[in-house]
This record gives structure tokens, C-alpha cells and sequence, in this order.
């Protein structure tokens, strides 16, 4: 169904990143980044919560990171969907873990949060931000994600931007943001690899760019390897050097800081100054020569390189087969991980795209025809991959894969079980994604259970347990018994993910602390999908009527009559209803709206063959 | 309400059913359908158009990937010629075939052992070679002779050596992290 013309949807594209985050929007057409009133487009992701209850993000949480460490997270990203075991470097981290099992945890001066309601902060604020330089309310959002984000950390990315109120139109792989962004700059054909160094995360994307599609073959990475371990590189070398055994937490984020600096300013110098004041009064004063860090961070440009090879082989290609690699990610600035990328790839790779901003480009872009202002050039479409495999924990602790990695989404694949016990009426689940043989070895995503099987004797029974990987790369499992039909209720227990109740719980606690008025929010809302709804069909009405018998017209016509009557009322309830109503009442008309579609689209190629 | 996929993959994609297909006129065909049922053509729509779309999107890739890989396309054939290959026990492998696969494993897991890259990169490439000859094998027997049991004799064999490939990169990977 198309929308009704002359009518702008506002839609931002966000790059929620290690370091820094971005909100980019299209504009008459082209991609900007949207900057804050003092003209600056980074918005550091930094979040301070404050004795008073107040919270600070960006650039007032950055100066006050070296003073009130323990209350000021820096790099959250790397705790999405991650236990306490899985961080890396914690023990040079100045926070307060509360580690219950589950998704890692902080305790600040505001109490105990989780990464998600962190996140949630950066992104309300560049929400925010769009909305006050956009004149209105947001449509939707693309937020993007590293591409080797697992289920968890994905699910909690699209968590945070449910807890800052934002619609998310998509979760976007990073590198194919960029790809977006750089493909349509450059009308580029053939076959590109993404190099995405951001602050926390590894990517590699081989893509095939052809005629408007962006075809990922493969992706590989490391999701946590990034600038950060170079920044850590460096603080341990001035440590070594300068003798320092046990820093306070404020020196260790002060001298990580200046090793940041140090990093940044060899991408343009041979050398950088260290200057650094301890607590005790100690002076630290180095020079880092440029050979010295290369020297250093040399183990880290290799396991760029493991992951990029790995890409390359599940795409079936090799080096040759690249026409151009393009840069992504600040950490990309570095003079040794070009040259390591030149030398693997045979060829200088491509930057005349701003590393930092090229993923929040496509995002814009994305969202925008997301949220349905796609104009006639807009035509491109992604086609995107899992990145892990998805498996079951079978018997012995080992994984048997459902869905392998680098599969298409989005993908369904059922599996079918037995039950091993007369009479057994419940089944347990583990789901788990990577690629390794034990279980132990993989990512936990969640366990459920399987209740309501009928009492049959062992082995008589058919489960069938289907996972659905949707077009954000999330997964969703349901199970149905097949020789009685009963679909068994399943209870999800994510291994690293908050549940519904807690989402909601805290969306619940974030709405009552700014006091707003949740009637009126929920009204609003329903008010202006009911309006969204009545312009679609409407204009698909217009499009496609004669699709429709004159009976079956007539029952649309007067549901839209009746959602049009309840929008002016003042019960929100009653307009979803409403909603529902219109949805149910369309359900054929769309299917065959969407038959009709792959008709024409058939027809189009009975054409060609016959010129063949 | 659920679209007609009743058709076979070959009428989705507007190909003749047959083993030997043009990729490109699959790819370009795939693309096309994918135009228009993909769910970011879908995503500014109610909830029943998304769910829809990922149910088609979700459809055509099967069909896609079915189609563009040789094993599952040649298994896909025999499944409409009403041959099933799934069941191993319906066969016995010639005893020669089941001792190359022997002797082809053992050296698999010898290099493996031995850290020997460039020896799994041979046997890989051997074993590559070895693949496009039954594939030719596959091709004449379902394309030319009709021959749906040497066909399916011929695709057995193929899923063992597509097996030895799996492990010949588990263990080039294994070597590598």
C-alpha cells in the first residue's frame, strides 16, 4: 500500500556506537547529520547519573568522566546482552558490578541500572535532538548494530529504543549502513568488503552490489575487539613505563584518556607527548613513537584479519574478487590497520567517506524509505545475513544447528522432537547461537519450556519447534505438537535479556518519573496510527480496488467509517479496537494486493524470457 | 489469505525444472520477487502487511536457497520426481566409495592434527575437483537420462564429500583463531 502523497514522514537514522553516537536524517533528499546547538554532530556515549536523580549524557557526562568515574558510563555498548564474565578488561573498570546472573548490571548514585536503560539515555537524547531539528514527531528510527552483534545483544539495542520511546523501523548492520550510504554515492557494482573498526566492534562485510540490490554474502568479526583495546594497549604500555603498579580508578580513566589521545594524534604524527598529574602528585611524562604503538597493538590488527579471512570463505571469493574495500569506524584512522588492510587486500582501501559518519548516512537514508517516503530513485533493496549460527542444545551438551550463519533473512526452519517418557507432557529447550560444537562453547540466547503435551506413549509424540529470524536478525521460536495440533505454550527465559515484564516494569518507572501522563500518551498514539491506517488503505483502496467484490468494498468502507468516528473520542481503547477491526477486515484484500505484486514481478520476467 | 506458493520453485522464479539452471536469470528473478515482498518494502504498513511480507520474504529465500545450491536443487528434483534421498538407509554406498571416504577423512584429520594449512587447502582442492565430477554426473542422469536412481545414487555421494568440506574448514578455521 502506498501513502498518500506530499507528505514528509520524519524518520532518523541513529549510529548508537561504542564511542560516539550520531542521528542523521534525510533532508530535500540528502543525508545530513544532525548536530546539537553547539554545531557538533558527535554525541559521546556517555551517561552520568547524578546524586539529584538527574542524568547527563554526551559531552557534560564526558568532562565529568575523570572526577565521578563510578556514576559515569563510558563504552555501555559493550555490556548489551553480556554477563559479567564476558566483559573484557573489567578489572581495569570503575564501576560497581552487581552481577545476579543474567545481563551485566551497574550500580550508580541513581541505583542499580542495566546497559539497556543506559543505552535508552543516549538514545532519548538523540531523539530528542531530531525531533527539535526536525519540527515533530518521529515516524520511526533505523538504529544500527554492529553486524556480529549476537540475538541478545541485538534484542537489547531494540529494547533500549522501546524504554526511549522511539519506533524502531529496523535494526540495520552497520557495514550495510555503510554500504548503503557508500554504494549510492558512487553507483558502485560488484563485489565490496566492509573493514568496520569502530570504538568497541569488529566487522567484515562482503557484499555484492548489484543494480540497487545490497547483497550480503558473508559477515565475520569480533564483537568485542575495537579502539578501546588500542586505548587499553597503550594504558598498560604507560603503566610498564612509567612503573605505575596500582592506579586509583580516577587515574586509571585519566591516563586511559590520554592514551586515547596519544592514539589519536599518531594517525597524523610520529610521535605523541604523554603528560599526565597522578593523585599521589607522581608526573607521568612519555613519548609514544608511532613504531612503539604499531609494536603494541600489533595482536589486535590480527584478529582483524582471522574474521576477514573467514568472511571471504563462506562468500566463496577470494582477495581477487574484491573491487574495493571500503573504511568504516574511527578506529580505521589508524595509519597501521590501513596498511594491514592494503596489504591483505591487494589494494588501497576506500576513504573518502568520513569513517565516523557513514553508517548514520545510511541509516538516514534507510529509514527514510523505511518509513515510506521512498521517491522513484530509491528503489535499492538489502538483502542481509545472520551473522552466528542458531542451534539447540541436544543430548551430551552439544549444539546441533538449526539455522547456519551468513543464511539470508529473513529465514524459518523447523526442526521436529519426540517426547522419551510415557505420558510426558512437558519438553525442555536450550537455544543457543555460535559455532561451536559444545553447547558450553556457544552463547546462551534463552531456555523455555514446552507445557500442554498431550500424554501419549514415548516417541509417539511430534513436536515441531520453528525459529524465525526476522529482518532485524532477531530470533523467535514457537512449538506446536503435531498429531494432536496443540500449539503448547512456551515460557522464555532470555540467558542475558531482560523479559517483557521488566521492559515494562522500567518503561512504567521512566514514564511515572518524568510524570507524563500515560492516558494521554497512549490516545495520542492510537490516534495517529488510526490515522496512518485509514491513509494506507484508503490509498490502496485507490490503487487496487478492483480487487474487491462490491460486498466485500463495502465492509471496508464502513470499518473505516467507524475507525474515522472513534478517533475524536477520547478512549484509546476503543480506537485500537477500532485498529484491530480495520487491520482484520483488510487482511485478504492485502494478500492479494501482494500476489498481485509478485505477478507483475513474474510477468516482468516471462518477458525477458522470451526475448532469451 | 495465504499467497498460492503452491507452484513449484522453478514456476516461482519463472526457470525451467531442470538440474542445469542460469544463476543469473535465478538471481535477477530472485531480486525481482524479493522487490516486492521483502519487509522494508512493508515496514511503514500495519502489523498484518509486516507479518505477511516476512512470511513471503521468509518464502522466497527458501526457495532461493534450494534452487541456488546444487545439492539441495538436485534433492529438490528428486523430491518432485517423488525420490527421496533423505533416508540413507533406502542404499548401500558402494564398499569403494565408503573406503575413499575413509581414507579421505583419516587424512583430513592427520593435517588437521599435524596444523598442516597447506595440506588441508590441497585436500580441498581435490575434493572440490572430485564434487564438480559428480555434479556432472547429477547433471546428465537427471537432465539427459532421466535416471532418478543413478541420480540419486550420485547426490549421496555428494553429501558425504560435502560433509568432508565442512570439516576440511572447521579445520582450517580452528587452525586459524
Amino acid at each position: 500500500m502506498s501513502t498518500a502523497p506530499h507528505q514528509h514522514r520524519l524518520a532518523a537514522g541513529i549510529d548508537l556506537g561504542t564511542t560516539n553516537s550520531i542521528v542523521a536524517t534525510v533532508r530535500n533528499g540528502i543525508a545530513v547529520v544532525l548536530s546539537d546547538g553547539k554545531g557538533r554532530g558527535l554525541l559521546p556515549s556517555i551517561v552520568r547519573y547524578k546524586a539529584d536523580g538527574g542524568v547527563d549524557v554526551g559531552y557534560a557526562a564526558q568532562s565529568a568522566q575523570a572526577a565521578d568515574p563510578r556514576n559515569t558510563i563510558v563504552s555501555v555498548k559493550r555490556f548489551m546482552g553480556r554477563g559479567q564474565k564476558d566483559v573484557s578488561h573489567i578489572e581495569s573498570m570503575p564501576y560497581d558490578f552487581v552481577d545476579a546472573g543474567g545481563m551485566v548490571r551497574l550500580r550508580t548514585v541513581a541505583g542499580v541500572k542495566s546497559p539497556v536503560e543506559i543505552s535508552a539515555e543516549i538514545l532519548k537524547s538523540l531523539g530528542a535532538r531530531a525531533e527539535a531539528s526536525l519540527g515533530g514527531e518521529l515516524v520511526g528510527t533505523v538504529i544500527t548494530v554492529p553486524a556480529y552483534f549476537d540475538d541478545a545483544q541485538r534484542q537489547a539495542t531494540k529494547d533500549a529504543a522501546t524504554l526511549a520511546g522511539l519506533n524502531v523501523l529496523r535494526l540495520l548492520n552497520e557495514p550495510t549502513a555503510a554500504a548503503i550510504a557508500y554504494g549510492l554515492d558512487n553507483s558502485s557494482e560488484g563485489i565490496y568488503a566492509v573493514f568496520d573498526l569502530g570504538g568497541g566492534t569488529f566487522d567484515i562485510s562482503i557484499l555484492k552490489l548489484s543494480r540497487g540490490v545490497f547483497e550480503v554474502l558473508a559477515t565475520n568479526g569480533d564483537a568485542s575487539l575495537g579502539g578501546d583495546d588500542f586505548d587499553q594497549r597503550v594504558y598498560c604500555w604507560i603503566l610498564d613505563d612509567a612503573k605505575i603498579s596500582f592506579p586509583s580508578i580516577e587515574d586509571t580513566r585519566h591516563l586511559l584518556l590520554k592514551a586515547r589521545e596519544a592514539k589519536e594524534m599518531l594517525t597524523s604524527h610520529d610521535e605523541a607527548p604523554i603528560h599526565a598529574a597522578l593523585r599521589s602528585g607522581e608526573q607521568v611524562d612519555l613519548t609514544l613513537k608511532i613504531d612503539t604503538f604499531a609494536d603494541i597493538t600489533k595482536t589486535l590488527i590480527s584478529k582483524t584479519l582471522a574474521p576477514t579471512r573467514r568472511a571471504l570463505r563462506d562468500a566463496g571469493l577470494t582477495v581477487d574478487d574484491v573491487k574495493g574495500v571500503v573504511m568504516v569506524g574511527g578506529a580505521t584512522r589508524m595509519p597501521q590497520v590501513q596498511r594491514a588492510v592494503a596489504e591483505y587486500f591487494k589494494q588501497e582501501p576506500l576513504t573518502n567517506l568520513d569513517p565516523e559518519k557513514v553508517v548514520a548516512l545510511g541509516a538516514a537514508m534507510q529509514a527514510n524509505v523505511l518509513a515510506g517516503n521512498r521517491a522513484g530513485a530509491d528503489d535499492w533493496l538489502l538483502l542481509d545475513v545472520i551473522p552466528l549460527s542458531l542451534g539447540l542444545e541436544t543430548m551430551g551438551g552439544l549444539t546441533e544447528k538449526v539455522i547456519p550463519r551468513n543464511s539470508t533473512i529473513p529465514i524459518a526452519k523447523a526442526q521436529e522432537f519426540t517426547t522419551f517418557k510415557d505420558g510426558q507432557t512437558a519438553m525442555s529447550f536450550h537455544v543457543v547461537q555460535g559455532e561451536r560444537e559444545l553447547v558450553s562453547d556457544c552463547r546462551s540466547l534463552a531456555k523455555f519450556e514446552l507445557r500442554g503435551i498431550p500424554p501419549m506413549v514415548a516417541g509417539a509424540a511430534r513436536i515441531r519447534v520453528t525459529f524465525q529470524v526476522d529482518a532485524d536478525g532477531l530470533l523467535s521460536v514457537s512449538a506446536r505438537e503435531m498429531t494432536s495440533g496443540v500449539e503448547a505454550s512456551i515460557r522464555v527465559k532470555p540467558s542475558y535479556g531482560l523479559t517483557d515484564d521488566e521492559i515494562a516494569g522500567m518503561l512504567k518507572e521512566s514514564i511515572d518519573h518524568v510524570g507524563d501522563d500515560v492516558q494521554a500518551r497512549n490516545l495520542r498514539e492510537q490516534q495517529v496510527e488510526a490515522q496512518r491506517l485509514i491513509e494506507a488503505v484508503e490509498a490502496a483502496l485507490d490503487a487496487d480496488g478492483g480487487l474487491l467484490r462490491p460486498d466485500e468494498r463495502a465492509d471496508i468502507d464502513e470499518e473505516i467509517a467507524a475507525l474515522r468516528k472513534r478517533i475524536s473520542a477520547t478512549d484509546h481503547r476503543a480506537i485500537k479496537a477500532g485498529i484491530d477491526s480495520l487491520n482484520a477486515a483488510t487482511q485478504d484484500f492485502a494478500a492479494r494486493r501482494m500476489d498481485l505484486g509478485v505477478k507483475r514481478a513474474l510477468r516482468g520476467h516471462k518477458v525477458i524470457e522470451l526475448k532469451l | 489469505m495465504v499467497p498460492d506458493f503452491s507452484q513449484d520453485f522453478f514456476a516461482l522464479f519463472g526457470l525451467k525444472r531442470a538440474y542445469r539452471i542460469d544463476a543469473a536469470r535465478l538471481d535477477q528473478a530472485y531480486h525481482e520477487l524479493q522487490g516486492q515482498v521483502h519487509p522494508d518494502r512493508h515496514a511503514h504498513l500495519p502489523d498484518t502487511d509486516k507479518r505477511l511480507s516476512m512470511q513471503w520474504a521468509t518464502q522466497v529465500n527458501e526457495a532461493y536457497r534450494t534452487l541456488k545450491k546444487p545439492l539441495l536443487r538436485a534433492n529438490y528434483l528428486l523430491r518432485l520426481a517423488g525420490t527421496d534421498t533423505d533416508h540413507e538407509s533406502n542404499t548401500t554406498m558402494s564398499p569403494e566409495f565408503l573406503m575413499e571416504q575413509m581414507e579421505w577423512r583419516e587424512a583430513v584429520a592427520e593435517a588437521r592434527a599435524a596444523g598442516e594449512h597447506h595440506e588441508l587447502e590441497k585436500l580441498m582442492q581435490r575434493l572440490v575437483k572430485h564434487a564438480s565430477a559428480i555434479r556432472n554426473e547429477v547433471e546428465a542422469s537427471l537432465d539427459t537420462q532421466k535416471n532418478y536412481a543413478a541420480a540419486a545414487d550420485a547426490v549421496r555421494r555428494l553429501m558425504f564429500i560435502e560433509k568432508l568440506e565442512h570439516e576440511i574448514e572447521d579445520a582450517l578455521e580452528a587452525l586459524e583463531s
